[in-house]
């Protein structure tokens, strides 16, 4: 079961369970671009140009922090196996804290102050949103995945409402938000143009990966997540914890939209969502919900989605195919994953909790006693 | 206001209640089947915009509607041969799978639209209108009920002809068994796999032609993203509606007056920004799951795979 304990050829197994996917996803899209008479080759040329070389990788590292603050939000709930797939609404809602309040802030308190008092707005108003789904779940089971995705749209028609409206910059006839000012965005880390979110990003990521694994709240999560039941008997407020998890979660992706505002955009136009989240999610499970295995993954994410903007215009193609990439990576997954059981190699990406949150989507079994 | 604009405004209110709630209904139904058979398709989502696009460059090519749904059903068909292959044959899980159908398709039909057709969108325009003879001439109700295109027709004699086969028939029962109980459909001689491929194909039939309703008659043109959670909204309702194919068709056409009702307001001089008409149906799904939450159930053997002689 552990691939800890076991010797390297345990992890070495579990390498290649983790990159084969996303190699046989790559191939398959290559043969999709063939299909529709796009170059594969421009597109992987382009993606390694743009993405990587001159100063190119280091857009590509500014584009990693938002991805992997995303990532350590979505495995907080996984790995309690609540299924948070609101997160493009949560970002947003991050993203427009930063965008619309910001400039204000910034207006009337030095900047690190304004800075930080915009973080925890965003964090909060992200662990807000997530209250319904959470409650939801929590007293009557209902399936998480459905009413956070609910939630999700809800989020983006608010978000659109708020810079349409009272956070629209008025000397612009396109509804967006005031353009935040270069001295008031996050510093570079010196010598290169990467905002520190970055440094931010790795270390919650590390901080996360020592709390998930190596401190008695982790255990908790793991015992929650393993069985809610189970967890009821050693003594966890289950309500609470399903709670907890899906405000850190919601709030750490909220925080993310934030952090890409003042790091990056510097503003926000309206009907505008990158959907983060969604490339993030098989690449989370691919880490098998450690943060600190995230970083490598979304580092190829971010490579991927950095040269495939202007790569895939090169071959032809839109923005969207990223998309297709994504889905594919989720297919292969699931296959090699089919494949390897029959070979026992490594260790599972998929914890039967996933299963069990589908058998009762609004009944809770955890919540009442077994009879 | 005089009579004269009201009715009208009544009959324009009505069929744009219908139009908007027909693929809803569709997606909704074979979402239905599908979780009764034990398979909750997340990918519809993803199969609806396939349907959407296959139906609208269909008719686009052969210039007729029914070949347009015609290949909306078949696509959407296709789209749901990895759900077929990969969770009711292989038993892999099933949420992963319907989550990678939902981005391919949202991906697929993006780049397909906007590599053929960005540089010249085109409308579909009108189908005809059947009208049905002496109820067509009812006031106010007749024109916005019994005229539309024959296609409605169709779509709704299928939707109540699998009302009664779910519910009434062998068939059904063997399906609804494999959502209950796979264990006793097996025992009773039927073929677990065998249902749920049926109604896998029913489900990806269903939701290809409620996406090629949406692009072919009710917006009659195709956009990126175009369903917009309308997928996700159908699983939502099939939730609610336990099965039950009626009480699917009821909260479509809920639904539909809640999309109907912005476009009304705007009529009578009341601009509502549209955001909130797009938000409107989200906000009432997530109240009718507030109240209604505590009395859902769904078949216990949903999202299981069925593996013969396990526990």
């Amino acid at each position: 079961m552990n691939t800890d304990t076991n010797a390297a050829g345990g992890i070495f197994q579990g390498f290649v369970r983790s990159v084969v996917p996303v190699l046989l996803a790559l191939v398959v899209s290559g043969l999709i671009m063939l299909a529709i008479g796009s170059s594969p080759t421009d597109f992987f040329a382009g993606v390694w140009k743009y993405g990587l070389t001159g100063n190119n990788w280091q857009r590509s590292l500014a584009l990693m922090s938002p991805l992997l603050i995303v990532a350590v939000g979505l495995i907080v709930a996984f790995r309690g196996q609540l299924w948070n797939l609101g997160y493009n609404g949560q970002y947003l809602l991050g993203a427009v804290v930063a965008s619309g309040l910001g400039p204000i802030l910034f207006g009337v308190m030095p900047t690190a102050l304004a800075t930080i008092v915009v973080f925890i707005v965003a964090v909060l108003a992200g662990a807000v949103w997530s209250l319904i789904p959470a409650i939801l779940k929590a007293h009557y089971g209902t399936n998480e995945i459905i009413t956070s995705l609910v939630m999700s749209f809800i989020a983006v028609g608010v978000v659109n409402l708020l810079i349409k409206g009272v956070f629209k910059d008025p000397k612009v006839t396109t509804p967006q938000t005031q353009v935040i000012s270069d001295d008031n965005l996050l510093p570079f880390i010196p010598g290169t143009q990467i905002h520190i979110g970055f440094v931010i990003a790795i270390l919650l990521a590390v901080v996360a990966q020592f709390v998930l694994t190596r401190t008695s709240f982790g255990l908790r999560v793991d015992i929650f997540g393993a069985s809610p039941k189970a967890a009821r008997h050693v003594g966890l407020n289950s309500t609470w914890m399903v709670i907890l998890l899906f405000a850190i979660s919601s709030g750490l992706i909220a925080f993310a939209g934030s952090i890409d505002i003042l790091g990056q955009f510097s503003y926000q136009r309206a009907d505008w969502s990158p959907r983060y989240g969604d490339a993030v999610m098989p690449l989370v499970f691919l880490a098998r919900f450690r943060p600190v295995a995230a970083i490598p993954f979304v580092g190829f994410y971010a490579v991927l989605a950095t040269g495939g903007t202007l790569a895939a215009q090169q071959a032809g193609l839109n923005v969207d195919f990223l998309l297709v990439i994504v889905g594919l990576i989720l297919l292969s997954m699931t296959i090699t994953e089919y494949i390897g059981d029959r070979r026992r190699l490594g260790q599972s990406y998929l914890s039967p909790g996933l299963r069990s949150s589908l058998l009762r989507p609004f009944r809770n079994g955890s919540q009442r006693m077994s009879v | 206001m005089s009579d004269m604009l009201s009715a009208a405004f009544i009959t324009v209110f009505i069929a744009t209640v219908i139009s908007q709630a027909m693929p809803l209904m569709l997606a909704a139904v074979g979402e239905t089947i599908g979780e009764q058979a034990g398979i909750l398709n997340l990918g519809i989502e993803g199969v609806m915009l396939v349907g959407a696009y296959a139906g609208f460059v269909a008719t686009l090519i052969s210039g007729s509607f029914w070949i347009g749904m015609l290949a909306g059903a078949l696509g959407g068909v296709a789209a749901n041969l990895a759900m077929l292959v990969l969770n009711v044959s292989l038993g892999l899980n099933q949420i992963v799978i319907g989550l990678a159908v939902t981005l391919i398709g949202e991906g697929i039909t993006t780049v397909l639209y906007l590599q053929n057709y960005s540089k010249s969108p085109a409308s579909l325009g009108q189908q005809p209108k059947l009208l049905i003879p002496g109820l067509g001439d009812i006031p106010v109700v007749g024109p916005a009920v019994f005229q539309q295109s024959g296609i409605f027709w169709i779509l709704i004699l299928l939707i109540l002809g699998l009302a009664f086969v779910l519910a009434r028939t062998t068939w059904g029962l063997s399906t609804r068994s494999a959502g209950q109980k796979p264990s006793s459909l097996d025992a009773a001689g039927g073929s677990v796999i065998r249902t749920r491929s049926i109604a896998v194909v029913v489900n990806g039939m269903l939701v290809g032609l409620g996406g090629a309703y949406l692009s072919l008659l009710t917006t009659a043109t195709f956009s990126p993203f175009l369903t917009n959670g309308l997928g996700f909204i159908a699983i939502v309702i099939t939730m609610l509606s336990r099965g039950r194919i009626l009480v699917v068709m009821i909260t479509s056409l809920v639904y539909g007056l809640t999309v109907a009702i912005g476009p009304a307001l705007q009529l009578i001089g009341f601009t509502v920004p549209a955001d909130i008409i797009k938000m409107l149906p989200f906000i009432i799904v997530i109240l009718m799951l507030i109240i209604f939450a505590r009395s859902s159930v769904v078949p216990p053997a949903l999202g299981t795979t069925y593996i013969r002689g396990a526990r």
